[in-house]
């Protein structure tokens, strides 16, 4: 595995002598050293100290309380950031409240709209600001930051700007109305990518927001805020209050919130919807998952294998949706996993800001904590772990990519969401039994199917309980797509035009 | 044969004779539709993603080098003349004499009968002379004027010869056709090297690409090739890609070690770049040297120099500091 080091300048003289060497006696290659090609941070101003955004300004908790995030690459402190109490989410609720009453909900869609699309081209022209503050902030790649989280982001702005002014032709009778005021809690895995998919079809809606970040990825919601300053948007209509849990739970719990949208974990998803319930707020929820990744013997092999990458190593497999269970056809699971195990050395782990980095830093020392317990479980129970030989960083939270074979659908790591870059590999013998274990799970949130044969793709998308199905590709995200899930995954659903139902009072 | 026998855990022979299969249509037919199936929109993902490396410094001048290494430096014209042919010749040992002076190419590539031509002037020199051969750039003649085409271009002492398949007997599936005049075209060239020209622009898709690689390996290919770049699209990222999956996996399932070159259409030293990441990434560092990767082009090699003088100076030299032989 590259570990992203560079060679010295003696060290890379040496390489071309040896390279002239190997000419000469006609020799194999050698190895080719990528040198360290970083992203430079300069692009992005970090304040030492943020506020919380409410009514259009900045301004610091009511009791002074702050708290602090790290890059969680290097453990160093990036910023303090105000914390939240119930005071503030008043504060951020009744501007809220009033900005919705007053401006936003009367606003023809149209001008609704402009400001949407001012909001998409102003990440679009800010992206690699934001793309290096989401590195530093989430430990997250660059490389995906940049070609993902920040143009899908852009792209549901756009998406639903669209929808604004059309919203009497999205099938939710001759006059859909909003709700009123939303709070919305968002997790750490895609800081601004989840703000997007919240913020942007509430606000299309004509809803006004109250949203809270995760505590440990704060940061480019803060620039957010500092983009709904710059495009004009009217005062109050986007509110951020950053904190940890207990800022969720008054979030949540506000009287005056009209709807609650949060994706994040299913325990606490079972709380919010505890706590709202017999409330009349509108709930959408969106969970873990434990998605199945199934490959047939006729699957395209090399690109199931970069699918199944993809799948569960793209953002360190802090993705609710990632393919944590592989499912493999028997007759041909040694091959794949040899395969698969080829292409994991030579995935690049190291510092997120460089651009040739695939996998990144575990978000939080928490995070990490628990993907080792859950390791350790898998090592217990009897499953064989693997991992290319991979040098981590001295500093920061780090978790080498990991394959678990010889698991079953009793182990723990087959059943609990490890939200980690660790795979779980099983087997089956038929597409009955590939469905079957698939959905045997609490969850229902993806799955992938890798086949060359159409009419099977279709009929296992019929028979698998997810509410998204990929065929021969994973992870794929559009705007216009709506995604979802069944059961202990969450209700409710995100993107398309079913995205808009759950801000709509049809 | 299936997958499971592309990647056996410890190193292996293919595990069937290819003697033996490759007597019928239909046994050549069942290998290579059984070979696991090339799906374009994944290979393009995959292309999209390698291209994003990022290569600076070292690591970047040391590219350089090795592309410049690995160039078969061509001209394929019907206005080719021994003096055209003597120019090339001498910038491929020189390519610029800076301080430290550029390597040379690899080969020079060149229609068989300005093979003496450019013998003598590389003499004692380490590139190496290719032709191309059997009708090329169509293929279409028969398999004795093929032969004699080659024997031409051996015994004027090519080292490396360039063959070029029948793509229309490929397509018809008369795959033992193209078997046996691969196998042919190799007892002919003797000790010089043989390239095995695909025409990918010809074979359409991807599995096809697959298939013909591995027909081509398995009837002796010492280098898979592209393309003739006489059609378009020449050589393509996606081509690349997996031609270098398909070398990987036959080393994996037979032990031998076939090389590919890309040839069509690579102008820029960026373009170079991102192929030599491909090399590196998909088939593995064994197959970055010349003897395993080669880059068919003309102008490539001046944009290739040109990049190498920014890397070293800190700043671009004007066209005209480089030759335009």
């Amino acid at each position: 595995m590259g570990s992203g080091k560079g060679k010295t300048g003696a060290g890379m003289a040496r390489q071309s002598a040896e390279v002239a060497d190997a000419a000469s006696a006609g020799q194999v290659g050698l190895s080719w050293e990528y040198a360290p090609a970083p992203e430079s941070r300069d692009i992005v101003s970090i304040d030492p100290e943020y506020g919380l955004f409410i009514n259009g300004e900045f301004r610091p908790a009511a009791d002074g309380r702050v708290f602090a995030t790290v890059s969680p690459a290097t453990e160093e402190k990036l910023a303090m950031v105000a914390e939240a109490g119930q005071a503030d989410v008043d504060a951020a609720v009744e501007a809220a409240r009033t900005a919705y009453e007053q401006v936003w909900s009367r606003m023809p869609g149209s001008e609704r709209a402009k400001y949407l699309y001012r909001i998409a081209r102003m990440l679009q022209e800010r992206s690699r600001e934001f793309a290096v503050l989401e590195s530093l902030d989430n430990g997250k790649p660059i490389r995906e930051s940049r070609d993902v989280d920040i143009p899908l982001a852009a792209a549901h702005f756009f998406y639903y700007a669209g929808w604004a002014d059309k919203l009497e032709h999205a099938g939710f009778g001759p006059d859909p109305r909003p709700l009123g005021v939303a709070g919305q809690v968002i997790p750490w895995n895609f800081p601004l990518l989840m703000a997007a998919w919240k913020l942007a079809p509430a606000l299309a809606a004509g809803n006004t927001c109250v949203l809270k970040p995760a505590e440990t990825t704060p940061l480019t919601a803060l620039l957010l805020a500092e983009v709904c300053q710059q495009v004009g948007l009217p005062p109050g209509v986007v509110n951020i209050v950053t904190g940890a849990g207990d800022t969720g739970a008054a979030v949540v719990g506000h009287p005056d919130v009209n709807k609650v949208a949060f994706t994040g974990s299913t325990e606490v998803g079972k709380l919010i919807a505890g706590s709202v319930a017999g409330t009349g707020k509108k709930v959408t929820l969106e969970l873990g998952g434990k998605a199945a990744n199934i490959v047939f013997d006729d699957a395209p092999v090399e690109q199931a294998v970069e699918g199944i990458v993809n799948g569960i190593f793209f953002n360190q497999g802090h993705v609710c949706c990632a393919g944590s269970r592989l499912l493999v056809q028997e007759s041909v699971a040694d091959a794949v996993v040899d395969r698969l195990r080829r292409r994991l050395t030579t995935l690049r782990l190291g510092d997120p800001l460089d651009k040739n980095t695939d996998i990144g830093a575990i978000n939080s020392r928490q995070q990490l904590d628990k993907i080792r317990d859950l390791s350790a479980a898998g090592d217990a129970e009897g499953a064989e772990r693997w991992s290319p030989p991979c040098p981590l960083p001295e500093k920061g939270y780090w978790f080498p990519p990991t394959l678990f074979t010889g698991v079953s659908q009793s182990h723990r790591i087959a059943r609990e969401e490890i939200f980690g870059p660790v795979l779980s590999v099983l087997t089956f013998r038929t597409p009955e039994e590939a469905v079957a274990k698939a959905n045997n799970t609490p969850y229902g949130l993806s799955a992938g199917i890798w086949t060359d044969k159409g009419s099977r793709i279709l009929w296992m998308a019929q028979k698998l309980r997810a509410g998204v199905v990929w065929a021969n590709t994973f992870n794929r995200f559009d705007p216009a797509s709506p995604f979802g899930g069944y059961q202990e995954s969450g209700y409710g659903r995100e993107g398309g035009r079913h995205g808009l139902a759950a801000y709509i009072n049809a | 044969m299936g997958i499971e026998s592309l990647a056996p855990k410890a190193p292996s022979r293919l595990e069937f004779d290819v003697a033996e299969i490759a007597t019928s249509d239909a046994g050549l037919r069942q290998v290579l539709h059984g070979l696991p199936g090339v799906d374009q929109v994944g290979v393009n993902e995959r292309v999209a993603a390698l291209a994003t490396r990022s290569i600076k410094k070292d690591a970047k001048l040391h590219a350089l080098d090795l592309a410049i290494r690995m160039v078969d430096l061509t001209t394929l014209e019907g206005a080719d003349t021994p003096g055209k042919v003597r120019a090339m010749c001498v910038k491929g040992m020189h390519p610029d004499l800076v301080d430290p002076p550029a390597p040379p190419v690899a080969a020079v590539c060149v229609y068989p009968d300005l093979v003496p031509v450019a013998k003598q002037i590389l003499a004692g020199s380490s590139v190496k002379v290719a032709a191309v051969a059997t009708a090329f750039p169509s293929g279409r003649a028969s398999l004795a004027v093929k032969l004699a085409d080659v024997q031409d271009a051996v015994t004027a002492g090519a080292d490396e010869i360039d063959m070029v398949i029948d793509r229309g007997a490929f397509l018809a599936g008369h795959y033992g056709q193209v078997y046996t005049e691969i196998r042919a075209v190799r007892e002919a060239c003797g000790v010089a090297h043989l390239k095995v020209i695909l025409e990918t622009g010809e074979l359409a898709t991807l599995d096809n690409v697959a298939r013909a690689s591995w027909l081509a390996m398995m009837a002796g290919a010492d280098f898979i090739k592209t393309s003739t770049g006489k059609v378009t699209p020449a050589a393509t990222p996606a081509v690349a890609l997996v031609m270098l999956t398909a070398v990987r996996d036959f080393e994996q399932a037979s032990g031998r070690r076939v090389g590919v070159k890309v040839a069509g259409g690579i102008r820029t030293a960026k373009d170079a770049i991102r192929y030599l990441v491909q090399v590196n990434e998909v088939a593995g560092p064994a197959w970055l040297t010349p003897d395993l990767y080669r880059i068919g082009a003309s102008t490539l090699l001046n944009d290739l120099l040109m990049q190498r003088s920014k890397q070293r100076t800190g700043r671009y030299a004007g066209a005209d500091y480089f030759t335009i032989d």
